[in-house]
């Protein structure tokens, strides 16, 4: 019974093929938005995910105060409140692998008639295993570095390019706000930060000689952050408090009194941002399904309008013997066919659209099958939901009303 | 026994102003075989008698036997499977699918009678030829000519080998000589193939090929028996 009845459908759609394009037309654009929509949130999330992952999940961010002056409040990093001292103090705790206390900036890099603005990191030898830097060429420097203030530097490789154009840069002079550094190691790619910076374009270079020969008037010793990594997930929440505990006492703040610093858990950062990530997911899938309905209400508009119009084949083919649950599954398959042939194509317009947005910008789309298979689902779903009604109307057409139709 | 038998049908037809009695007893009895017109003025209830003969409507009180059922105890899908295994229409405007081929046109009846594709084309082949139309199986009915189709339509009304064939003014729409033709090959088909018709019509050359008519009145049966020698048919 079905299979003829779908050769019919097929045939109908055929017949009025302007008319069924443009009627498939709205499914094509709701299940390619929702196919591209999912993607395109997909590919933000695991972008996100990806590039926490890349700093880690068991680092602590310890920013430098937020102080009180005369009753308004600063942002967090606004007060030099953080030492080299504290960082040494909380390598100590049981279950650190690594701090890295770190005054970043902004500096003009020159080398010969070359010249590139670029952010400049000062920071201990404990940033590469926090950040877990890994050496194209080269090497990191260590505590002697630290210690004596000396004029060496790691640099990224695409500030490296922008330098040095292909050559090897180790061995080098660049003169970083003036100063000369001898460049001793190049990272390898890491790609961009959460925050969007890039990290390869950056400049690496002992805390003190930073502060004392780069960036100048700032208080000795401070520093404007401190990035610790932990032995693992399950020793973060004992740290944490640890942390605050030992903090609190060195800045001699009193109970009560409000700390000068904040201590910021990555994995809790991860989660606000999955959480914000699956939220936009949600908003784009959204969207895309109201267009999906729209796309199923012009389903049935059709349908209503061709059981209209066929009023008199539905007296024929029930004057010949139809029952009225083969005219019902006649026009409810008519409808299926069309959502499904349009689902088809949309689905086809989804993945070339993520394809094209892949091309064309930075989001890295992913199509999954789970996407293609909740927009066929729904697909079919509203080809029977819309469709049900005008199929309903058709069976339900008396036999010599309909034979009399004009 | 009688195909069809109908003993005291009445039929009423209810608006909000009036009760309209379309039919007000009508007696009839036609048995296998028989070649039957039924003639009489607008408003006398020959189109309510068809569509009762045609299972598409039920009696308001009396009793109609087709082929031993009793029509009035059937509910909508058994009516179907009567209408579907027992009765083949012609319809004046031939009403044939225009989408679909002349093939699948005559094989539509045994699509709901659940017959398999193969055995159905097989089927149609056969009829299409019968009705003199063999080679044009894969037409579509827009490119033949309108006693071609009504042809088409005798071979969809005859592909289920119902007991009874109804055709409603099967000439209304065509020619004289297509006329002439079309009521021969009923006459051939009553006489070879002993096929049960009833034609409705209100041309007297028409009814002149049937061997029996019945003529109503303001919904009574005013005159039933052999066909007067005044209808002449045109041949």
């Amino acid at each position: 019974m079905i299979g003829p009845l779908i050769g019919e459908a097929l045939r109908a759609m055929a017949a009025n093929r302007m008319r069924s394009a443009l009627t498939m037309l709205g499914m094509v654009i709701g299940v390619g938005a929702v196919i591209m929509m999912l993607a395109i949130g997909k590919g933000v999330e695991d972008s996100v995910r990806a590039s926490i992952a890349s700093m880690g999940s068991n680092l602590f961010m310890v920013v430098s105060g937020a102080p009180q002056a005369g009753g308004i409040r600063m942002g967090s990093g606004s007060a030099p409140t953080l030492t080299i001292d504290d960082a040494d103090a909380l390598e100590d705790l049981d279950g650190v692998v690594a701090v890295s206390p770190s005054s970043p900036g902004a500096a003009q890099v020159v080398v010969g008639p070359t010249n590139w603005s670029t952010s400049v990191t000062g920071t201990t030898p404990g940033y590469f295993t926090v950040a877990e830097v890994k050496f194209a060429e080269g090497q990191a420097f260590d505590e002697s570095d630290v210690r004596g203030a000396t004029r060496v530097a790691v640099i990224g490789p695409s500030l490296a390019e922008n330098l040095f154009g292909g050559d090897s840069p180790i061995g080098r002079t660049i003169r970083v706000n003036q100063s000369p550094f001898t460049v001793i190691g190049m990272t390898e790619p890491r790609g961009q930060a959460i925050d969007g910076r890039d990290q390869d374009d950056v400049v690496i270079i002992p805390v003190t000689t930073a502060q004392r020969q780069v960036f100048g008037t700032q208080v000795i010793g401070s520093v404007r952050f401190v990035q610790v990594k932990a032995e693992g997930p399950e020793v973060m929440d004992r740290l944490q408090g640890e942390m605050e505990t030992l903090l609190r006492d060195r800045h001699r703040i009193r109970e009560g009194q409000e700390d000068d610093f904040s201590v910021r858990n990555m994995t809790s950062i991860m989660n606000a941002a999955a959480s914000t990530t699956a939220a936009m997911k949600l908003l784009l899938g959204a969207i895309a399904s109201i267009s999906l309905i729209v796309g199923g209400i012009g389903i049935m508009n059709i349908m209503l309008v061709s059981v209209t119009e066929r009023t008199r084949e539905i007296g024929i083919r029930m004057a010949i013997g139809a029952r009225r649950r083969d005219v019902l599954w006649q026009f409810l398959l008519e409808s299926i066919v069309l959502s499904l042939v349009g689902c088809l194509i949309g689905v086809l317009v989804g993945v070339g659209g993520a394809r094209a947005v892949a091309n064309a910008t930075e989001l890295k789309p992913v199509v999954t099958a789970g996407s293609v298979m909740l927009g066929f689902g729904v697909a079919a779903g509203i080809g029977v939901f819309f469709g049900f009604y005008p199929a309903r109307r058709a069976a339900s057409l008396q036999p010599i009303e309909a034979l009399r139709y004009q | 026994m009688a195909v069809i038998e109908l003993t005291g049908v009445l039929k009423d037809y209810t608006t909000e102003a009036e009760t309209l009695h379309v039919l007000k007893g009508i007696n009839l009895q036609i048995e296998a075989g028989e070649f039957v017109a039924i003639m009489g003025p607008s408003g006398s209830g020959k189109s309510t008698l068809m569509n009762i003969l045609g299972c598409l409507d039920v009696p308001t009180d009396g009793v109609y036997r087709l082929a031993g059922s009793s029509v009035g105890e059937l509910d909508d899908s058994a009516l179907a499977g009567l209408r579907n295994r027992t009765l083949g229409f012609v319809f004046q405007g031939f009403n044939l699918m225009a989408r679909s081929s002349l093939e699948d046109n005559v094989a539509l009846p045994l699509v709901y009678a659940g017959v398999s594709r193969s055995d159905r084309n097989q089927r149609a082949r056969d009829m299409l030829a019968k009705v003199g139309l063999d080679g044009y199986a894969r037409s579509l009915p827009n490119r033949i000519s309108g006693g071609q189709q009504q042809r088409v339509a005798i071979a969809r009304a005859l592909i289920g080998q119902p007991a009874v064939v109804l055709a409603d003014e099967p000439t209304g729409n065509l020619d004289s000589t297509t006329s002439a033709e079309i009521m021969r090959l009923f006459e051939r088909l009553n006489r070879e193939e002993g096929v049960t018709l009833i034609v409705v019509t209100h041309e007297q050359d028409i009814a002149a090929w049937a061997k029996r008519l019945v003529q109503l009145k303001d919904g009574l049966i005013q005159y039933d028996g052999p066909i007067p020698p005044e209808f002449r048919r045109h041949e």
